[in-house]
């Protein structure tokens, strides 16, 4: 394959009426690897990749998926990507395996070609058990998973997932990403949006992290960790009367503090070490933790906010 | 192209139908059987026996009121067609988001949708001019002529009312125009009494309702009459409110669903 990017976007820009959900950004996604877009409630990742399915109308900049103009091929570009929208739009009405076969023949496949491949997909979302149930009795993380294998019957090259794991139990979200993976060998590009660092971490190759519609740093995950955090993170929560002061008391212990509303983050390369001198300065901690720098201290770090909560 | 993905849309509308196809013929012959016992024959009786007939152009109530009635159901079922399945479509189970991110265009999406109701109709229209026959309310030449009028009058209401449930927001707006538009038109647009039986100051606004113009076609073409307006003109008409819903119903559904 040629190396031209499989999505380019130059100062994409999303407006809803006054206001800017997706604000000038520039990205490119690579045939075959995983990208990522990170960002907390509200900063355009969803508008950003409505965008990119071809659904929602570009305000702004330029955008090419598969090198071709999603204004005028929208429906050549849709039959060649899969979509895992935020939020699940199965025909609860109608049972599991037919809901795979009216979406494949909206792709044009003939049955024949279907049922082989509907087989594969129940057994890859682990419902051939329920195949021939109505959507509306299955539990939220299958009606996940159903929208998963329903995005892969037409054997995309490109698979958009829209925070895919919401609603997955711990298990089901390895093995879905285990999935995931086992696509990503076969070549199938992915864009996932996200707010879990550790499903960011674990998938994706580069990532962009969002916020009010900006893209605030790009890389991949290590090289966003090195770049705008420390190795490790200590974690120190002090009772309520220590509190006032704190700011002083911590001053020169770590290379940036970070005081949160429940906690304390003191940014260091060596954990222990600044753990002691916490002891040795008398702080008398209630706890501290220390841990290896994550994503979450990125984005921090990047917009002083918090992702999760 | 967009033929196939037209064609794709209808199939599957079928398929979906497939699983509640029975429930749904048993009401398509009920509701006539229902309607044509209570009022064309209990009460047909004391019209016939009064001043009816002269009223009836001579015609015996029950053969009056069936091609009337088909005319008025179709408006029922292209009306209810195009209102909660449109806005589940849309809002409820947002369908409509998950077909659009497949091959298949707004355009496509509002074609065949409109293409199934007109399939339901041909089912509907059918199995009612049968129920008409079986009543002895008029012969089966009659009663099949009266098919593609009432099926005119349906489709007018499956496009209209599809754009104008592309366009209110929730099912409060779908309830009030039943209960303000479609209910008051079913009672007073001629399909129980001639619309000259009405107040004056009423008579225009029935003339002005698409079901008065069903109706009145409806029924001159199964009892082979003059209509009031030429035959095209009532035809012209209905077909107006076709094209126009069409077209509104693809431009709000667009302005809805591509955001
Ligand atoms: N259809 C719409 N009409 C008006 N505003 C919208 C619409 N869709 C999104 N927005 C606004 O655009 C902004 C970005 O929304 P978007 O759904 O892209 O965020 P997100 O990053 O996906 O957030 P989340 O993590 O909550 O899913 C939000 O402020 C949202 O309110
Ligand atoms: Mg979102």
């Amino acid at each position: 394959m040629d190396g031209s990017p499989l999505v380019e976007a130059r100062g994409l820009t999303k407006r809803f009426g006054e206001f800017t959900a997706v604000d000038a950004v520039d990205f490119e996604v690579r045939r075959g690897e995983a990208f990522g877009f990170l960002g907390p409630n509200g900063a355009g990742k969803s508008s950003t990749m409505r965008m990119i399915g071809a659904v929602s109308p570009i305000n702004g900049g330029d955008l090419s998926v598969f090198g071709m103009d999603p204004e005028s091929e929208g429906a050549t570009i849709r039959a060649r990507i899969g979509v895992v929208p935020q939020q699940d739009n199965l025909d609860e009405e109608i049972p599991v395996d037919e809901n795979l076969l009216i979406y494949g023949r909206y792709f044009g496949f003939s049955r024949a070609a279907l049922w082989p491949r509907i087989e594969e997909l129940l057994a890859f979302a682990e419902l051939t058990e329920r195949r021939h149930d109505k959507v509306e009795s299955l539990s939220g993380g299958m009606k996940r998973r159903l929208t998963i294998a329903r995005a892969l019957i037409n054997q995309p090259e490109l698979l958009l997932l829209d925070e895919p794991t919401t609603g997955l139990d711990p298990q089901a979200r390895h093995l879905l990403w285990d999935r995931l993976y086992r696509l990503k060998q076969q070549g199938v590009t992915l864009i996932i949006t996200t707010h879990f660092m550790d499903e960011a971490e674990q998938l994706c190759d580069r990532l962009v992290v969002m916020d009010k519609g900006k893209i605030a740093a790009e890389g991949s995950p290590r090289g966003l960790i090195d770049q705008y955090s420390t190795k490790e993170v200590l974690e120190v929560r002090f009772p309520d009367e220590a509190k006032a002061d704190i700011a002083e008391r911590l001053e020169g212990l770590a290379k940036r503090v970070e005081i949160l509303p429940d906690r304390v983050l003191l940014y260091t390369d060596d954990g222990d070490a600044t753990s002691h001198e916490v002891w040795t300065r008398g702080l008398e901690p209630e706890s501290v933790l220390a841990r290896r720098s994550s994503l979450e201290d990125v984005f921090l770090r990047l917009t002083g906010r918090s992702l999760i909560d | 192209m967009a033929a196939t993905e037209t064609l794709r849309v209808v199939e599957n509308h079928a398929r979906t139908y497939r699983r509640v196809w029975r429930g749904s013929i048993i009401s398509t012959f009920l509701n006539p059987i229902l309607y044509l016992a209570a009022m064309g024959v209990s009460l047909g009786v004391l019209v016939d026996q009064g001043s009816g007939r002269q009223a009836l152009d001579g015609f015996d109530y029950l053969t009056f009121l069936a091609p009337g009635l088909l005319a008025a159901s179709a408006m029922q079922t292209g009306a209810g067609d195009a209102a909660w399945p449109v806005m589940a479509g849309i809002k409820w189970r947002r369908t409509y988001e998950a077909v659009l991110a497949t091959p298949v265009a707004v355009r496509d999406l509002v074609t065949g949708h409109l293409l199934w109701v007109t399939i339901r109709l041909l089912m509907m229209t059918t199995i009612f001019s049968f129920v008409m026959v079986l009543f002895g309310a008029t012969g089966v030449a009659e009663a099949v002529r009266a098919i593609i009028p009432a099926i005119v009058t349906g489709l007018a209401f499956g496009a209209s009312v599809t754009a104008f449930s592309a366009t209110t927001r929730d099912h409060t707006g779908l309830t009030s125009l039943f209960r303000f538009g479609i209910m008051p038109m079913f009672l007073f647009s001629g399909t129980f009494f001639p619309v000259t039986q009405l107040p004056g100051w009423m008579q225009p606004i029935a003339y002005a309702t698409p079901l008065w113009h069903g109706v009145e076609l409806t029924r001159a073409r199964a009892l082979s009459f003059d209509p009031m307006l030429p035959t095209w003109l009532h035809f012209s008409y209905l077909g107006l409110w076709i094209v126009v819903g069409s077209l509104l119903a693809a431009r709000q559904l667009r302005k809805r669903m591509v955001i």
